[in-house]
């Protein structure tokens, strides 16, 4: 049960789009964060979708994985474009009371709407084809020049490698406490919110506790092996600017500068 | 060498017992050396001493000569005593196994293309190079014991001490670890401590020593020390039948492999070498 659930939600593969460098992917993916608030016309939604389009082929993530992560959005999506369509003032289209629904908000809505999927559909792409190692390892090395104003980059990814690392090991306990607790009659899938919550408590206390005596025997195992934070540490595996990834920022460039383009060339829609 | 002199320890000012009452002990190089014990007989505590995790309230401890208490020289030391715990999920830091094999010595700012020779030659070592790729959390608890033994190897020390890295596997995996740490023993010359529960695992030992209270009581070949039952049980531990079987077969005389741990094997044992003789 519990345990199918699988590390985060990167899809291994071999396709360009997979073995770019991560440092590459997560600044072209701050980049296109940025163009897309630059974007608020339907011709360049239309065009956003044909690169994403383009990238989706490219690195062989099949459409359904991409509208599961966008789903989690409706809601959000109903929040603003209610807020938008209502508060907008415009052109009525009708009225209730003193609630007016305009054109001007309708077409807001849209595009409000657009930029929130395009935008969790890139950040998905990126983590979809950048295993969570790689892309903490990315963050590392971009925070890299930070550590001068003191930013712990280092200790950040080091956090969020320990943490990736016990997601399954975690799991796995709650599934056995789960399990323990049933066999003791417990129920977990019955009843209202309040008795599922109470069902709970058994198996997140000792929980607890445990990853409390886990992270003590990681830190004396980790000091055991001379851990002692960055300075003067060294890695194995360097991370290297490839040719694609020059090729990725050209495109990326191109792209870009189109996106942002379209919106001061309104003769051309 | 590692000069244990006349070390004493307690955990707390008031506490009246003390976990280490006057040890004396020197681990030689290249030797197999079990350290077994009833609970709380102060194997943990003797072992956190080797590379000050802990430091004697009185006496010494010298390894190659360095005392521990030299804090300048504590990376140092701890490179040269490796220490290996009981919960391998506690001990493995990387979510791949060749990164977790690289994380001692890229914390000893060993170079990148060095740490990669390490690497495959620890993982190597414990027969796990063909899961370099893998994930630790889809490996079995004797698998995963075993790069957490590459990822003190890669470090490179010259003693390993292993505190119950066998408590938490079953049978197979128990048996995985023994065959690794006699490897890198007999192959490597890796001086090797290990406490252990286990004394199917202090039978395999060049040397066994018996803690009691605090203190040692008894420093012997395994031979010696098994023919002391009356001692050994003095003390809350247990010769188990089939070691105490096979132990007693083997002085003896009669030929049989000492690495058996299951009645089941022992019973395939015995059949073959009661077949050879019968045969001639
Ligand atoms: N952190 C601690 N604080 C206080 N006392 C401790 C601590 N750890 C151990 N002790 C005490 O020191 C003594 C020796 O403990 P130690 O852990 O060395 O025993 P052990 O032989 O390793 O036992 P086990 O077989 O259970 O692992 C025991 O009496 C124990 O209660
Ligand atoms: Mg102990």
């Amino acid at each position: 049960m519990l345990t199918d659930i699988t590390l985060g939600q990167y899809l291994p593969g071999e396709t360009v789009i997979h073995k770019l460098d991560p440092r590459t992917k997560i600044l072209l993916t701050i980049a296109y964060i940025m163009a897309l608030f630059f974007v608020n016309t339907i011709a360049g939604f239309a065009l956003c979708a044909v690169f994403m389009g383009c990238i989706l082929k490219i690195s062989g993530i099949p459409l359904k994985f991409i509208i599961k992560s966008i789903k989690p959005l409706w809601i959000f999506v109903i929040f603003t474009a209610i807020i938008n369509i209502f508060m907008t003032d415009g052109k009525i289209v009708f009225q209730i009371w003193v609630i007016k629904a305009t054109w001007e908000g309708i077409y807001l809505a849209v595009i409000m709407s657009l930029r929130l999927i395009f935008l969790v559909m890139g950040t998905s792409i990126l983590t979809y084809t950048t295993s969570p190692i790689v892309l903490t390892d990315g963050i590392e090395h971009l925070l890299g020049p930070f550590r001068k104003i003191k930013v712990p980059a280092h200790e950040i990814a080091m956090m969020m490698t320990i943490a990736i690392r016990f997601i399954p090991t975690i799991i796995e306990e709650t599934d056995k406490l789960m399990k323990a607790q049933s066999a003791r009659g417990a129920d977990f899938e019955s009843g209202n919110l309040m008795a599922r919550a109470k069902a709970m408590v058994p198996i997140l206390v000792p929980l607890f506790v445990s990853a409390f005596r886990r992270a003590d025997e990681l830190a004396l195992a980790m000091e055991c092996r001379c851990y002692h934070g960055g300075d003067q540490r060294t890695k194995m595996k360097q991370l290297h600017m490839q040719g694609r990834d020059t090729g990725a920022f050209f495109i990326a460039a191109v792209s870009i500068t189109l996106l942002i383009g379209i919106r001061y060339l309104p003769g051309l829609i | 060498m590692i000069e244990i002199q006349d070390v004493t320890y307690r955990y707390d000012e008031n506490q009246i017992d003390l976990a280490l009452n006057h040890v004396s002990l020197d681990i030689r190089e290249g030797e197999f050396t079990v350290i077994l014990g009833h609970n709380g007989s102060g194997k943990s505590t003797i072992a956190k001493h080797l590379n000050a995790i802990l430091l004697p309230s009185g006496g010494k401890v010298l390894v190659d000569g360095m005392d521990t208490m030299e804090e300048e020289r504590l990376y140092e030391l701890r490179q040269k005593v490796g220490m290996v715990f009981q919960n391998p999920d506690n001990q493995i830091v990387a979510t791949i196994v060749e990164e977790d094999a690289a994380f001692g010595p890229e914390n000893l700012g060993v170079p990148p293309q060095e740490i990669r020779e390490r690497v495959d030659f620890a993982l190597k070592a414990v027969g796990m190079y063909e899961k370099r790729n893998e994930a630790p959390h889809n490996l079995s608890g004797g698998q995963k014991q075993r790069i957490a033994i590459a990822g003190i190897i890669a470090m490179m020390p010259r003693y390993l001490v292993l505190d119950e890295p066998t408590a938490m596997l079953d049978p197979k995996g128990r048996r995985e670890v023994m065959k690794t740490l006699r490897y890198l023993n007999k192959e490597h010359g890796m001086t090797i401590v290990l406490i252990t529960h286990y004394m199917e695992e202090a039978a395999q030992a060049d040397r066994v020593v018996v803690m009691d209270h605090g203190q040692v009581i008894i420093d012997d070949a395994p031979s010696m020390t098994f023919a002391n039952v009356a001692l050994l049980k003095s003390v809350g531990l247990d010769v188990p039948q089939v070691t105490d079987l096979m132990f007693r077969l083997r002085q003896s005389g009669v030929y049989l492999r000492h690495d058996l741990l299951t009645i089941d094997e022992c019973e395939q044992e015995l059949e073959k070498r009661l077949r050879e003789i019968k045969e001639g």
